[in-house]
């Protein structure tokens, strides 16, 4: 993210990505700002890209899932190149049912939207997508997802 | 809540933008909101929403933290806040000294027919956007009291809440729809973007 100069990233708390947000907190070139839902996350940092500067929002899979309408009638059609980050609850040994039939929506939704999504499940790839991918989106307007596999986070201990 | 008069949106709308004289950035929300604003002039500096409602505070808010400089006006319907009511207490934390926050209530959905919400009858949503921490939260009592709210809001730092009960007039144009035609002037004309385009 500092590679691509993003500044701000609005964010919905997550136990899995309280690491990240630890060490972007710490971060002074970033500024972090929770808010209280997915959709208004991605309506800040839509402003802020807008406004001349570049942002991410983290999430969780149960925040993702509230999605569709600001991806579809915001982030896509007025090519704002929104980079959401999702820590994916929901599979390889979940015991919430309700994250784990939210997950299945996940990569059905982002295709059908056609946008562009990666897992990042290894940490030696994960810069290499996640850099990338950032690129991607800012050259090409377009919203791209970075989805964070319990192989890379360990997930969530039951 | 008192009772402030009834007013127009249209009306409301032109008085505001004939205030506006150093670029401020205006963000509408969806439907009447945008098409009023729309109505009284084009201006680069305006963002007109085509879905996501309730998110004009947010990207309002966006736009004021990537740009301190400018003064960024958001207007939303009473509708669209109800269903976003936690926008007012991430402005009011962030607290953008340049970020002004304008309500058009008339108590309902009337894009859609007119189907009543909650802000006809119980909420208040000026008290709510104070219990949001904003506090400076007002009902605009008429139209001159409109101008002046508006006036010290442009010269004082610090967000401000205005909100007006308006009538169910529907507005006499209709914003063009073109998303990327929309988010390339108003970036323009925010000076993200210049010719050539890179």
């Amino acid at each position: 993210m500092r590679d691509n100069d993003i500044q701000l990233v609005t964010y919905v708390p997550d136990t899995v990505l309280t690491p990240l947000f630890k060490c972007l907190g710490e971060d002074n070139a970033v500024n972090m700002m929770v808010t209280t839902r997915e959709e208004e996350a991605i309506g800040i940092a839509a402003g802020a890209w807008m406004g001349g500067v570049k942002s991410a929002v983290l999430m969780q899979t149960s925040g993702f899932a509230t999605l569709p309408n600001v991806l579809a009638s915001l982030t896509v059609p007025f090519q704002i190149p929104t980079v959401l980050i999702v820590s994916e609850r929901g599979t390889l040994g979940e015991f919430n049912l309700g994250q784990s039939l939210v997950c299945r929506t996940m990569r059905p939704l982002l295709q059908s939207l056609g946008i562009e999504h990666h897992t990042i499940s290894r940490l030696d790839e994960a810069y290499f997508i996640a850099n990338q991918s950032i690129r991607q989106a800012i050259m090409t307007q377009a919203p791209t997802c970075l989805i964070l596999s319990p192989l890379l986070t360990g997930g969530k201990a039951a | 809540m008192a009772h402030p008069k009834v007013m127009n949106r249209a009306d409301l709308t032109r008085r505001l933008v004939a205030k506006l004289k150093n670029d401020e950035a205006v963000v509408a929300g969806i439907g009447f909101s945008n098409f009023d604003l729309w109505g009284a002039g084009n201006r680069p500096q305006n963002f007109y929403m085509l879905g996501s409602m309730g998110l004009a505070y947010s990207i309002a808010l966006g736009v004021a933290l990537a740009q301190p400089k400018r003064t960024v006006i958001a207007l939303e319907g009473d509708g669209s806040l109800l269903m976003q009511l936690g926008a007012l207490s991430t402005v009011a934390e962030q607290n953008p000294p340049n970020l002004k926050l304008i309500l058009w209530d008339n108590g309902a959905y009337q894009i859609t027919g007119g189907q009543p919400a909650s802000s006809a009858t119980t909420a208040d949503l000026v008290e709510i956007a104070r219990g949001s921490g904003l506090a400076r939260s007002d009902w605009a009592k008429d139209e001159s009291h409109f101008e002046q709210l508006v006036d010290a809001a442009l010269i004082t730092p610090g967000p401000a809440f205005i909100g007006v009960k308006i009538d169910n007039a529907r507005p006499e144009k209709q914003t063009p729809r073109d998303p990327v035609q929309i988010r390339e002037r108003f970036m323009r004309g925010i000076g993200v973007r210049s010719e050539p385009v890179p």
